[in-house]
């Protein structure tokens, strides 16, 4: 069924009786070209763009829980395409434009809305380093725009520009740069896939891959082995869980990361914000509530759930950068787990084992991804090489000394 | 989360640092023959288990200790805190 202003219409006409489920719910095959594990954001996106730009057809998606019920829906739904290096930057500017035209080419509504990114100036350094960053951004197809201090009064006079540790001098813009509804992107890539013959398998947790010789021969479930000759993990925060059963170690450890909305205001915040050095981000939903976040909790956790210290951090982030922040209510808080990667950049890659391959180390930067993330998964699924845009985002990067590094911090993720 | 320390009695999570997995008490010998093998796992790979973890914590608002602390990843509950130099030298090494 395409989904249409007519459409909506014509139901609402007629008692909107009409409307069908926007996926099935099919019981798994014995066999399939390929299985991928973990219905998330990423998972979907594969194998929407591998039943779509790459003609393959025969694949199931195999997911623990439901479908979205991971990270891609406890983000705080920022996309955006402001990386410094080679390596990262071309990927996630194709990743913008496949955000671009993403409703579009899904015919879903996922709330794409380009509202622009800003990250907050503060010393003379930082701005050198962002007129740096504009440059790379430029270099890859991006839009970037340096704001000055006058500017940003204008723009945003709520902003404490004359805070005594952290004073505003300016600020990187990407204009394009915006957020999304996050479930909607879930659900729009699992209705696309579905309706071109994916086979999405909720409630059918990975037990086991099968690997003889060095080749992969299918997964065991908790509904019964499923053969297959290609297996995909793609499950980010949980990577280092799924790989042990193919008995990988991995450059990859689990960490939660808190996030929070504000109770529902009237719209006050025209785009998302970044204050790197107060360790806080905050955007407005369209349901006008604050979405804000932080640093990690910073240590190793499956939980799903953070603590008391980081949310205190987090919160004085945001009154030191917009007092007015005072005046809303925390309504809620959560965590989600991150694959935080050594050098704080993805692997979309194969493993040693034939016909295994590795999607995860997203650290907190997953939900951006997503569209990129899939095509460049199918792409590498389909064609056995990796897309020009991924090929530094190699599992055995650290072996051969080729980090992608934004951040310069080392082998240390929690400081990524 | 509170770590009892084995000095100090009961602290606040937030008065340490995070280091990591306490394998890396165990550096390789940097003159084997494999010494460029060893060192990428020992720097690069993790067990990263959801469960049982020993990690490394160091109390830098406090005695500057450094601590192996057993803790689980899917609960946070601490069960087990040492000093990391006890750990290490009933690991042998002593150096």
């Amino acid at each position: 069924m395409r989904y249409s202003g007519f459409r909506v219409l014509r139901e609402g006409l007629t008692g909107n009786k009409g409307w069908k489920a926007a996926w099935r719910e099919p019981d798994p095959k014995p066999e399939y070209d390929i299985i991928i594990i973990g219905a998330g954001g990423h998972g979907l996106a594969t194998a929407y763009y591998l039943s779509k730009e790459f003609g393959m057809r025969n694949i199931a998606v195999l997911e623990k829980g439901w479908l979205g019920g991971g990270n891609i829906g406890r983000n705080t739904t920022i996309i955006r395409s402001n990386y410094l290096l080679p390596g990262n930057e071309p990927f996630y500017e194709m990743s913008m434009k496949l955000w671009e035209n993403l409703e579009q080419d899904t015919n879903y509504n996922s709330m794409v809305s380009q509202r622009s990114i800003l990250n907050l100036i503060h010393t003379d350094g930082q701005r050198d380093a962002f007129v740096r960053r504009a440059n790379a951004m430029f270099l890859a197809g991006a839009d970037a725009e340096l704001a000055d201090e006058a500017q940003l009064r204008r723009e945003l006079p709520f902003l404490n520009f004359d805070n005594a540790r952290f004073p505003i001098k300016g600020g990187l813009y990407q204009r394009r740069g915006g957020t999304a509804r996050h479930d909607a992107v879930a659900w729009g890539y699992a209705r696309g896939a579905d309706s071109r013959g994916v086979d999405i398998i909720q409630n059918c947790e990975v037990t086991g891959i099968d690997i003889e010789n060095g080749r992969v021969r299918g997964v065991q479930t908790v509904r019964g082995p499923i053969r297959a000759n290609k297996v995909a993990m793609c499950v980010a925060g949980s990577s280092g869980r799924v790989a042990a059963m193919a008995g990988m170690r991995l450059p990859i450890e689990s960490h939660v990361l808190q996030a929070f909305v504000s109770e529902g205001l009237k719209p006050v915040l025209p785009g998302v914000i970044t204050f790197g050095a107060g360790h806080f981000y905050v955007s407005q939903s369209d349901k006008g509530g604050l979405v804000f976040g932080g640093d990690l909790d910073g240590y190793n956790s499956y939980a799903q759930r953070g603590n008391l210290p980081v949310v205190e951090d987090v919160v004085e982030g945001g009154m030191a950068l917009m007092p007015m922040i005072g005046r809303a209510r925390l309504l809620r808080s959560w965590g989600g787990v991150m694959d935080m990667s050594m050098d704080g950049s993805p692997f979309i890659d194969k493993t040693e084992t034939e016909g295994l391959y590795f999607n995860g180390g997203w650290c907190y930067g997953g939900f951006k991804a997503t569209p990129a993330s899939g095509f460049c998964y199918a792409h590498l699924l389909a064609k056995g090489e990796s897309h020009p845009v991924a090929r530094e985002m190699r599992l055995d990067r650290f072996k051969l000394g080729h980090l992608i590094d934004e951040k310069g911090m080392g082998n240390q993720p929690n400081l990524h | 989360m509170i770590i009892n320390h084995p000095l100090l009695g009961p602290r606040d999570a937030a008065e340490f640092i995070y280091l990591g997995d306490a394998s890396l008490i165990d550096r390789p010998d940097w003159q084997a023959e494999d010494a460029a093998a060893k060192f990428y796992e020992y720097g690069y790979l993790r067990d990263n288990p959801a469960g049982q973890h020993q990690e490394l914590w160091y109390h830098e608002q406090g005695d500057r200790s450094w601590l192996v602390v057993t803790r689980n990843t899917l609960t946070h509950e601490i069960t087990k805190v040492e000093l990391a130099r006890d750990v290490a030298r009933t690991r042998g090494r002593d150096k």
